[in-house]
């Protein structure tokens, strides 16, 4: 009986049909994995790859390695408690002098002006200087011609150059740095200006989420409960700005709320104030204009949990003597509760990562993480701390997202 | 729920309290969009009401000025190739995906839309330290492929959402009557998933039509934008040009929204699910 049904299992070629039915499905699945290739190497190599080396630079760092490797060499046997010993000092005039020839110097200064702010041109000057020398002593030499060869951080700096990785600008992103020994301490409070960047970020992204419920809830609630005829009509509302580019809004807001725009132009001829109000360039711009724009994207979400709950529920707990407060408390909102969740979180998240819209109707003291990162990126020229910021964000972001995810589920997020 | 005859004084007046605050949210969701467009038409350059009166004049700096004509073909030009590029990459990958028991589904899927997730500076500073490495900073092509990553998403979420519900005995009706995959593709699954592609295109175009953030750090004044000519004039002092261009984008997007939800009935109405 066994041979009998192995041998009516074989095709006439004598492969077994189970091995046959797999083999196909892997080709079926070959074949739409290949469909899938192109966008997933263009994402890989284009999207994911970026942000991956932006997340590697948070902590790597290898210009002191690299641009001075003589003088990190020597000093991987530094003990770190005096000035290094002559050898050192040696090995360092042979390095600014390359630095100097290969006109490297810059970098070198820049980096090390990172974290001693003002030492810049002093290692610049030195190094000049240096590639003069032709023969020692250099320690004292070096010494005289500046005395930034003699300080214990500058040192300590160096020593921590001859790691290709970092957690200074991390460090420095939440507003600690080293100390001059190469102790951690907190930034002096001129220059910890971070703490109280990412505070303002988490505010202005809190209460635009609290406005946007707040504004939101009562209009979802009437979208949900009128006619299809009417609330039709009215989803226009909500959803043409929804569609608006972020810019035109901004650009609106600019108009309406600007010195002499349309509402302060308003107001005045009502008498209501006597002088334009500053309802720009500052927090109260920035809250309208991010309001404005978030909006929908805390409604939408409640819309639709609302359009699932039966309004027999009310009247059921009013025809059970509730009264119309408490019916609509006990019974209606908790059913809203996982809409509220989505919208809120959507809405909190996308108000991290703003920067276009702060950076057009706020003042400076409106500046959120991303106008930082920016700052960094293109004026200061600081790629470091612009990628541990970047960081810092993204990781926010996909932590929260992940939330999100747990709790509404990415495929369900739909467009318009 | 009607305020009804039965109903106490305090309900009823909640019931209008409730209007009212509606009315003004609507309002404030509205009116920013409305109050631009009637400015753009202002005779003389001042953002207030009311106006002494009707020009044209914005409109014809906007399409026959230099700065902006260049803008607005740049704009053009990127988002039309974004198109080509986007759709087409995002229709095959949401073809791949929608297979039945595609293996790791969910978790590629995530890293496919994971663009739009990602805040769109973080994006460009990443991009912008990348394309300074390979050489594609500054040029069309850095830009044209840096929106097509924030684009492409969109095409595999609408074109996902078309083909969920696809009826797959089509195809393989279509195949056991004789056609090679090819003509079941073009003459059975392109009709169908068609509305989807174009909603997905329209999605694309529009993203790369209004991104402002990557045009200003990976292109040059050489590839200006329409969105970044906007925002360095917005920085400076606004001019009227300005929202005659604001105008010319929201009738861009109500148009986009109006075919939009048309392809979507439409949709809706071959693939035979109707509307509860």
């Amino acid at each position: 009986m066994v041979t009998m049904a192995v041998q009516i299992a074989r095709e006439p070629d004598g492969m077994p049909l189970r091995t046959k039915l797999t083999r196909v499905e892997r080709r079926r699945k070959l074949r739409a994995f290949i469909l899938v290739l192109p966008l997933l190497l263009f994402i890989l190599i284009g999207f994911a790859l970026p942000i991956g080396r932006m997340m590697f630079n948070a902590i790597h760092d290898d210009t002191l390695l690299t641009l001075m490797p003589r003088t990190t060499a020597a000093l991987s046997a530094w003990d770190g408690k005096d000035l290094p010993d002559e050898s050192t000092y040696a090995a360092l005039a042979e390095d600014l002098k390359q630095a100097w020839a290969q006109r490297s110097m810059g970098a070198i200064a820049k980096r090390i002006n990172y974290e001693l702010p003002g030492l810049g041109s002093q290692i610049t000057s030195s190094a000049r200087k240096a590639s003069t020398l032709s023969a020692g002593p250099y320690k004292p030499t070096l010494i005289e011609i500046n005395p930034v060869w003699g300080r214990q951080d500058v040192w300590s700096l160096l020593k921590r150059g001859s790691l290709a990785y970092t957690p200074y600008y991390l460090l420095r992103s939440v507003d600690y740095q080293y100390g001059p020994s190469g102790q951690i301490v907190a930034s002096p409070p001129e220059t910890a200006i971070f703490q109280d960047m990412f505070l303002r970020t988490l505010a202005i992204s809190i209460g635009v989420t609290a406005l946007t419920l707040l504004l939101g809830f009562p209009v979802a609630y009437l979208l949900a409960t009128l006619p299809a005829k009417y609330s039709n009509l009215l989803m226009i509302m909500v959803v043409l700005p929804f569609w608006t580019s972020l810019l035109v809004r901004t650009v609106a807001w600019v108009v309406l709320l600007q010195q002499h725009g349309v509402i302060n132009e308003m107001l005045m001829a009502l008498h209501m104030i006597s002088q334009p109000a500053q309802l720009i360039f500052n927090r109260i711009g920035t809250m309208v204009a991010m309001t404005h724009i978030q909006l929908p994207f805390t409604l939408l979400p409640i819309y639709s949990v609302m359009k699932t709950i039966p309004p027999i529920h009310i009247r059921a707990a009013r025809s059970l003597g509730a009264g119309p407060f408490y019916a609509f408390w006990k019974v209606y909102f908790p059913q809203t509760l996982p809409g509220i969740a989505a919208g809120c979180l959507l809405t909190f998240i996308l108000c991290l990562g703003y920067y276009i819209t702060p950076a057009m109707v706020g003042g400076p003291n409106d500046q959120m993480v991303g106008s930082f990162i920016a700052h960094y990126t293109n004026e200061e020229l600081n790629w470091g701390m612009a990628s541990a910021l970047g960081a810092i964000l993204l990781t926010a972001t996909l932590l929260l997202y992940y939330v999100f995810n747990k709790l509404v589920g990415v495929d369900r997020i739909k467009m318009g | 729920m009607a305020a009804s005859t039965y109903t106490s004084p305090i309900e009823t007046g909640w019931y209008y309290l409730h209007r009212l605050i509606c009315a003004a949210v609507l309002l404030f969701l509205i009116a920013p969009i409305l109050v631009i467009i009637p400015l753009s038409f202002n005779s003389v350059p001042f953002f207030t009401y009311p106006m002494p009166g009707l020009s044209l004049r914005w409109y014809q700096e906007f399409f026959f000025a230099s700065q902006w004509r260049v803008a607005l073909y740049n704009s053009i030009f990127v988002a039309v190739s974004v198109t080509l590029l986007s759709t087409t990459l995002g229709t095959l990958a949401a073809l791949g995906l929608s297979r039945p028991n595609f293996p790791w589904r969910a978790a590629l899927m995530s890293l496919l839309i994971s663009p739009i997730m990602v805040p769109v500076v973080i994006t460009a500073v990443a991009m912008y330290f990348f394309y300074a490495d390979v050489g594609l900073l500054n040029t069309y092509l850095g830009l044209i492929l840096a929106h097509t990553t924030m684009a492409t998403p969109f095409v595999v979420i609408t074109v996902t959402a078309t083909l969920t519900g696809f009826d797959h005995s089509l195809t393989r009706a279509a195949a056991g009557l004789g056609a090679p995959p090819v003509t079941v593709f073009f003459k059975v699954t392109l009709p169908l998933i068609l509305p989807g592609m174009i909603s997905g295109a329209l999605f694309a175009f529009g993203t790369s039509f209004d991104e402002v953030v990557l045009a200003l750090f990976i292109a040059s004044v050489d590839q200006r934008t329409l969105p970044r000519t906007m925002f360095s004039g917005i920085r400076e002092e606004i001019r009227p040009t300005i929202i005659a261009a604001a105008s010319v984008l929201i009738l861009f997007s109500i148009a986009m929204l109006t075919t939009v939800e048309l392809l979507r009935r439409r949709s809706e109405r071959l693939r035979g699910i109707r509307n509860t």
